[in-house]
């Protein structure tokens, strides 16, 4: 045996390596997430390089224009057909571009960008040694109360870093309902996940209880992305692949696409069941459903309140996306599995949510509480499996979602001495020393309710009609239940502060800047405009219903 | 060896995290758990990676190992400003909002 033929038998000749095919990524049609991932890299660039006076005005200029720019490009897709005859796959199937993408990625950059205006807001709270202060605390780092938190506060520091968290949050938030395979739902989660947790902690009044809200939505949160992976190891294992299209094509028994080598080692249906179970309760902790809304009320009190609107409306959005997608893209074969489960949920998110929000004494913890409650609401239109359940689940959510931003911006408005009064005695009599705050936040809590001529009813009645018709009728019934018992301690707050005298020590409104203001008349008239003429938004969302696969 | 083994395993890890999660009262602990359950996925999805004979498993794998470290960064800097404020990293301590 010659030398090299020995030596051959543990060395290889040097030869040309094959060239590994670069992936094809439709930059284009992925241009709404690359716009806001790309400005928030750019704000940490300007956290780094601009100097401190300037830092506040470039980022907001930067987060809103990302923000609308993002916008443009989603209406130019929509209107470039993506959302319905030119659907399809980009990014090597990892991303979808489809109507009800499309719709929501939309729904959740104009519910974000008046939540920006929130963020920048610098003319509620009082003065601090001359210095215009925001919500946010002067320097996270510093401990509450300690010396080096006064001096923080003295030199004027404001955390303008909650423009480029809020920005990646957003770009999560817009793959999470676009992402076509299991692992980018992950990656999603976390992306969108992990700067919610840092913004919750960042309150500049009651540090402690901010600081409280973020340990806990952050173990939680963790504790319940685990479950998700476990459950997405499980698909993984089942399927062989973690594509939605792929795992669907092994759920229904039409395995044309698949590698016949993977046959032997895929379809074991254990796998499937435990796994879309943990994914499905991964996805519900983030929708906040019961019987994993725990954390909702601690966290929706805890944090800053302008960081609170934004995360209840465009979490909710986004996780609802992602669960849609789930439920009709990947599981529709296991329905007859899935369904009684979520009705369950439903029918429990539904009575829990209004039942114990009506114990509640702390305005935050209340909408909170009216939160877990919408969550069911939505979910009876999930359960419906039909177009119809899409589209009124995507018009309920665009409904929802700034109904609560403008309620939570009400809220940052009335201040005692110690910051936001959000105890609800204090806002007894409130219609009478401020009738016009008043009144828009008794426009948001009937909206809530779902009282006629407001999107809340439109919202309701399309996703109790779509549940009706997919054969839910028992769910509906238990929602209009849910909806009346609701209904009172929505009715109660407005009475409260319409028919009850003002308390001498009682809050103060303060007088908002522009941005503030944009926000709240935003969210008037969409609530109002989508209860009047509920008609176009109604066949926009129908016409932004089909998922591709 | 039957990989299958290792399902088990990665199983039993998952458990053991989860119920660390549920009876630990120690943030630093209920975290250290939680990293236990991200790695009791990481095995399971190498493992049926090499079941299936595909790669897909591997790579996922690193990407929660990066989605780990980044877990970390944002946790310990919760974690560490809770225990600056409060002198204690109990979660049993932080209950002001407590109904």
């Amino acid at each position: 045996m010659s030398t090299t033929a020995v030596h051959g038998l543990w060395t290889v000749a040097a030869g040309p390596v094959d060239r590994i095919p670069a992936p094809h990524i439709e930059y284009a049609q992925l241009a709404p997430t690359l716009i806001v991932v790309g400005a928030a890299v750019l704000g940490v660039l300007v956290e780094a390089f601009v100097p401190r006076k300037a830092r506040y005005h470039t980022q907001v200029f930067l987060a809103f224009a990302a923000l609308a720019s993002a916008f443009a490009a989603v209406v130019a897709l929509a209107g470039a057909g993506y959302a319905s005859g030119k659907a399809q796959v980009a990014a090597m199937g990892a991303l979808a571009v489809d109507g009800p993408a499309l719709f929501l990625q939309g729904t959740i950059l104009l519910a974000s960008v008046v939540a920006v205006f929130t963020f920048a807001e610098r003319h509620l709270d009082p003065k601090a040694h001359g210095n215009r202060v925001d919500s946010f605390a002067a320097q996270a780092a510093s401990v509450p109360g300690s010396d080096s938190e006064k001096a923080a506060v003295k030199a004027g520091f404001t955390t303008t870093e909650v423009f480029p968290l809020a920005l990646f949050a957003v770009s999560g938030m817009l793959i999470f309902p676009a992402a076509n395979d299991l692992l980018m739902l992950f990656i999603a989660l976390e992306v969108f996940s992990l700067p919610l947790y840092l913004l919750c902690a960042l309150a500049r009044r009651q540090r402690l209880m901010s600081q409280e809200a973020a340990v806990k939505y952050f173990l939680l949160g963790a504790f319940s992305s685990a479950f998700l992976l476990f459950g997405i190891a499980l698909l993984y294992g089942y399927a062989g692949s973690v594509s939605y299209a792929a795992i669907a094509d092994v759920v229904d028994g039409t395995v044309a696409r698949m590698d016949p080598a993977l046959a032997a080692s895929t379809g074991n249906d254990a796998l499937l069941l435990i796994g879309g179970a943990l994914v499905l309760m991964g996805l519900l902790f983030k929708v906040g459903a019961v019987p994993f809304h725990m954390w909702t009320p601690d966290v929706y009190q805890g944090a800053p309140t302008p960081v609170t609107g934004f995360m209840a409306a465009a979490t909710k959005v986004a996780a609802f996306g992602a669960l849609l997608r789930l439920l009709y893209v990947v599981l529709p074969g296991l329905r007859w599995d899935w369904r009684p489960v979520m009705w369950g949920v439903a029918i429990v998110t539904m009575l829990a949510g209004a039942v114990i929000a009506v114990t509640q004494t702390d305005v935050k913890r209340l909408l909170a509480y009216s939160s877990i409650a919408h969550a069911g609401f939505i979910l009876a239109g999930v359960i419906a499996t039909s177009k119809q359940g899409v589209s009124s689940v995507l018009f309920y959510l665009a409904a929802y979602s700034f109904v609560t931003i403008g309620a939570f911006a009400v809220v940052t408005l009335v201040r005692d001495a110690g910051g936001e009064a959000t105890h609800l005695s204090k806002w007894a009599g409130l219609g009478r020393r401020s009738p016009l705050t008043a009144a828009v936040f008794a426009v948001f809590l009937l909206a809530f309710a779902g009282i006629p001529l407001t999107s809340g009813f439109s919202g309701k009645f399309a996703v109790f009609a779509a549940a009706a018709e997919g054969g839910a009728a028992p769910l509906v019934v238990v929602g209009v239940i849910s909806s009346a018992i609701a209904a009172f301690f929505y009715i109660r707050v407005i009475v409260l502060m319409f028919f009850s005298e003002p308390k001498a020590d009682g809050p103060t409104v303060a007088v908002p800047s522009f941005l503030t203001t944009s926000t709240i008349a935003v969210g008037v008239v969409v609530t109002v405009a989508l209860g009047v003429f509920p008609q176009y938004f109604l066949d926009l969302a129908g016409q932004a219903s089909t998922f591709v696969r | 060896m039957n990989p299958v083994n290792y399902l088990y395993l990665a199983a039993l890890l998952f458990t053991i995290g989860a119920a660390g999660v549920l009876i630990r009262r120690n943030a630093i602990v209920l975290f250290m758990c939680i990293e236990l359950m991200l790695n009791a996925c990481n095995l399971a999805f190498v493992t049926f990676s090499r079941m299936h004979g595909n790669l897909d498993g591997q790579i996922i794998a690193f990407f929660t190992m990066v989605v780990a470290a980044a877990e970390v960064v944002v946790g310990l800097a919760i974690i560490v400003s809770l225990f600056r404020t409060r002198h204690s990293a109990s979660v049993d301590d932080a209950s002001l909002m407590k109904l």
